[in-house]
């Protein structure tokens, strides 16, 4: 058994002159305060990657610039499933015995740390580096490339793209920290400035400098411990080219057996955090998992269902499209703010007192699956 | 390896390669020196008609370098080729989902890549 016992979670946006080391600084040390544990305690650590401070050990790297001196330590790699991923790995480990506590940590100044050119070329290189990125394809235009297929077989419009950022903008209103609050309407979204199409910049999430970060421990160490009940991975493909469907991906798998695991159906999921790196993720994966039936998902989001007070309050704070994204830390936000729902302490951004929580990220084009299911005890 | 009469544009030719398994059968596009899915040692290098059918298309507004700049909007397709292999490459203005489509090859930065339109 594991507890996620404290969450901690810089605002999203542009930090000038901050480091990728002070960002998971700040970030680890909001959650050990609110785990109420000292660096002594953490006797785990787990990190991602950062785009703008490459590292061989950037886990012992933080270790010894934090000041804690951990009895298990590494880095993992799994693009924007990499939260998740850490999250799932530190759940085996402090029920393995390995661990009491692991602190699991990210932070990249990932918008103010290069120029957007670096930033679009680093992002592109998930791409095929003989058979993709030569095309000039990007990010966007591997995930425009899959929602072209999409509406294709699933009859899904740009319109319906658009209520799901619609959504998310409109939960980032309620968060002080996150990127961008200005609400927006269906018809912003349609038209701002065509990316990829049928991707338009608000369909896509913002490159963010932030941090991120939560503790895992063997017991609930104070009243707003959080239990992991499941998780599990898929991993379908690398590239876009190889993936073996443009509308099946991994998450019907990983989220089946994470639910099997967890020893719950979807049906007793009270809310949902799920991977909005684009409009396009955010309806396949909400339809994969079976959130909303296919086609259907913008339909749902313009009806309030997934909204603050709806039956499947989703990303609250604002996802990666509103709150922001940057890198590993970008998924963990939406632990975060899930820790925060189960616990009652989301303030405004309350919605009722959900039990059960479904997380899911993804990383590279619809790659990797990591869910994970968390609920609230007592 | 490939004999050298077969083109393939990641090595600079105007022709697009692709690989089949003579052990279990299986077709793919990424060049490997085995068999992904059966290990086999032996994979044929082939060369393509360059015709087949589009699976997914989109429109790129936004290039990823200067470089490349002066090229967008471009589109970029995920072809079906009639040997059974799915590839990425440049298509023209107006190509659909559905369309049958040949390949062409054309200048793209420094080099050139496949760019396919309509039969």
């Amino acid at each position: 058994m594991s507890w996620i016992t404290g969450v901690g979670l810089t605002a999203f946006g542009k930090h000038p002159g901050r480091t990728t080391l002070d960002l998971m600084s700040e970030a680890a040390t909001a959650a050990l305060a609110d785990a109420g544990l000292e660096r002594r305690d953490v006797d785990g650590l787990l990190t991602g990657y950062s785009t703008t401070f490459p590292h061989l050990m950037l886990s012992t790297l933080f270790a010894e610039h934090f000041g804690i001196v951990p009895a298990y330590a590494h880095a993992i790699q799994l693009g924007g499933a990499t939260g998740f991923a850490m999250a799932m790995a530190a759940h085996h480990i402090v029920d393995a015995g390995l661990a009491r506590h692991v602190l699991v940590v990210a932070g990249e100044n990932r918008l103010t740390g290069q120029s957007r050119d670096s930033a679009v070329q680093t992002l592109a290189q998930v791409g095929h580096p003989v058979y993709e990125v030569p095309l000039g394809a990007t990010i966007p235009a591997y995930y425009g490339l899959v929602a072209s297929r999409y509406m294709h077989e699933h009859g899904t419009t740009e319109q319906d793209f658009a209520a799901l950022a619609v959504l998310m903008r409109s939960h980032a209103v309620r968060h002080p920290g996150a990127q961008f609050r200005e609400p927006i309407t269906e018809d912003d979204v349609l038209a701002s400035k065509p990316v990829a199409s049928p991707l338009k910049l608000l369909d896509c999430c913002p490159v963010s400098d932030g941090g991120a970060a939560f503790v895992v421990s063997r017991e609930a160490v104070n009243a707003h411990s959080v239990r992991i009940r499941g998780a599990a991975q898929a991993h379908t493909h690398q590239h876009v080219s190889a993936a073996p469907s443009l509308t099946q991906f991994g998450a019907a798998a990983s989220s089946r057996q994470a639910l099997d695991i967890a020893g719950v159906s979807l049906a007793d999921v009270d809310c949902a955090a799920i991977y909005d790196s684009f409009t396009i993720t955010l309806t396949i994966l909400l339809e994969e998992i079976g959130l909303a039936p296919r086609g259907q998902a913008g339909r749902l989001a313009r009806e309030g269902h997934f909204g603050l007070g709806g039956a499947m309050p989703l990303n609250l704070h604002g996802g990666l499209l509103s709150y922001g994204h940057c890198g590993v830390g970008g998924a963990m936000a939406h632990l975060a703010e899930t820790h925060r729902q189960l616990t009652g302490r989301a303030g405004d951004r309350q919605s009722g007192a959900p039990r059960l929580a479904l997380l899911h990220g993804d990383g590279g084009v619809l790659s990797s699956h990591v869910t994970f299911i968390a609920e609230r005890v007592g | 390896m490939n004999a050298p009469a077969l083109l393939d544009w990641t090595e600079g030719g105007e022709g697009i390669v692709w690989q089949h398994c003579d052990v279990c059968g299986h077709g793919w596009s990424f060049r490997r020196t085995f068999c992904p899915r059966c290990g086999a040692g032996t994979p044929a290098s082939r060369q393509a008609s360059g015709a087949g059918t589009v699976h997914a298309i989109t429109r790129v507004m936004r290039a990823p370098s200067e470089a490349l700049r002066p090229y967008a909007p471009y589109h970029i397709a995920l072809v079906d080729l009639d040997e059974g292999v799915r590839v990425m490459a440049h298509a023209d203005d107006g190509v659909a989902i559905g369309d049958r489509v040949k390949v062409g090859f054309v200048t793209f930065g420094d080099r050139i890549v496949p760019r396919f339109g309509k039969v």
